[in-house]
């Protein structure tokens, strides 16, 4: 889902750079001094982490390919900012080591893989999890949906993006990319509530760190 | 113990990167989405480029030059973001 440079026009660019840098700087204000000396390596393994799998690309449906985000599995994790915070460290060394992701829309993919995503994640995950309270399942299934539906509406940000720009229209744009990045987010939602089952099978402590 | 936990995550994440040159080469959704409907070739050549395509530069052998190159972003990524958590650390 990283736009490369070109997609969008200077507006939607800028624009979208604005809303993403208050953001981080918001999120980086609100972590200052919090983090405990547990969350300090977590975050790093996380990031590292979500880095390598964002190469694994696994195939879907119709010669298209997916790879996991992250973002929902970070912010369930570590919470909403400290997980913008280990998106906004692999979004960057994507966009400016590896050119995946262009420089120019590094703005909208921060506010579309690291805001969005992490928000979506983190709130549908607390309600699945309130909803299935006190179940065996509250946590694979809590962890699946937000999975998934942290990547449908990332890329329904993505395609209003790219109708701002006038690249492609709302009306085409839009179910083309909810529709496939809802088969892509199956495969997202897998990964999230596999990698919570580790974590709750090695090191249950860390699902327990505070949420910032 | 803990300490170990950690060494083993930052294994499992260089270990991951060996798994990268069996990715699926087929386009991403946004790509598919773009080639589908006619927007691919607004697609701009980056302004720079330091590894592009997660291909080390330099490197003949394809797999080999991925992996290297996941290598490289996996010990960027730990590093930057490592650092920054510090940078945040509780104050006593």
């Amino acid at each position: 889902m990283h736009i490369p440079d070109g997609f969008l026009n200077a507006a939607t660019a800028a624009g979208t750079y604005v809303i993403s840098a208050g953001g981080v700087g918001y999120g980086l204000r609100r972590l200052a001094g919090k983090l405990g000396e547990k969350q300090i390596p977590t975050l790093g393994v996380m990031a590292a982490f979500i880095f390598a799998a964002q190469m694994l690309n696994f195939p879907v449906a119709g010669g298209t390919s997916g790879h996991l985000v992250g973002g929902a599995l970070a912010a369930i994790l570590l919470g909403p900012w400290t997980g913008l915070l280990v998106m906004t460290c692999v979004l960057l060394v994507q966009a400016i080591v590896f050119q995946d992701g262009g420089i120019t829309a590094l703005g909208a993919n921060v506010l579309n893989m690291g805001i969005i995503s992490v928000f979506v994640g983190y709130y549908v995950y607390r309600l699945v999890s309130e909803l299935l309270k006190g179940k065996r399942l509250a946590e694979p299934v809590g962890g699946f949906v937000a999975g998934w539906a942290s990547i449908v509406v990332a890329a329904v940000a993505c395609a209003v993006e790219l109708a701002l720009s006038g690249t492609s229209p709302l009306g085409v744009a839009l179910p083309a990319m909810a529709g496939v990045h809802a088969l892509i987010g199956i495969g997202e939602g897998l990964i999230t509530a596999l990698v919570l089952g580790f974590l709750r099978a090695t090191r249950p402590d860390l699902l327990a760190l505070e949420k910032i | 113990m803990e300490k170990k936990w950690w060494l083993w995550g930052i294994i499992i994440a260089f270990a991951l990167t060996l798994l990268s040159p069996l990715a699926s080469p087929w386009p991403d959704g946004l790509e598919r989405v773009a080639e589908d409907f006619g927007f691919i070739e607004r697609a701009k050549e980056p302004l720079f480029k330091v590894i592009p395509d997660y291909l080390f530069p330099g490197v003949g052998n394809e797999a080999l030059a991925t992996i290297l190159a996941g290598i490289v972003g996996v010990a960027i990524t730990l590093a930057l973001s490592y650092g920054l958590a510090r940078l945040l650390r509780q104050r006593a």
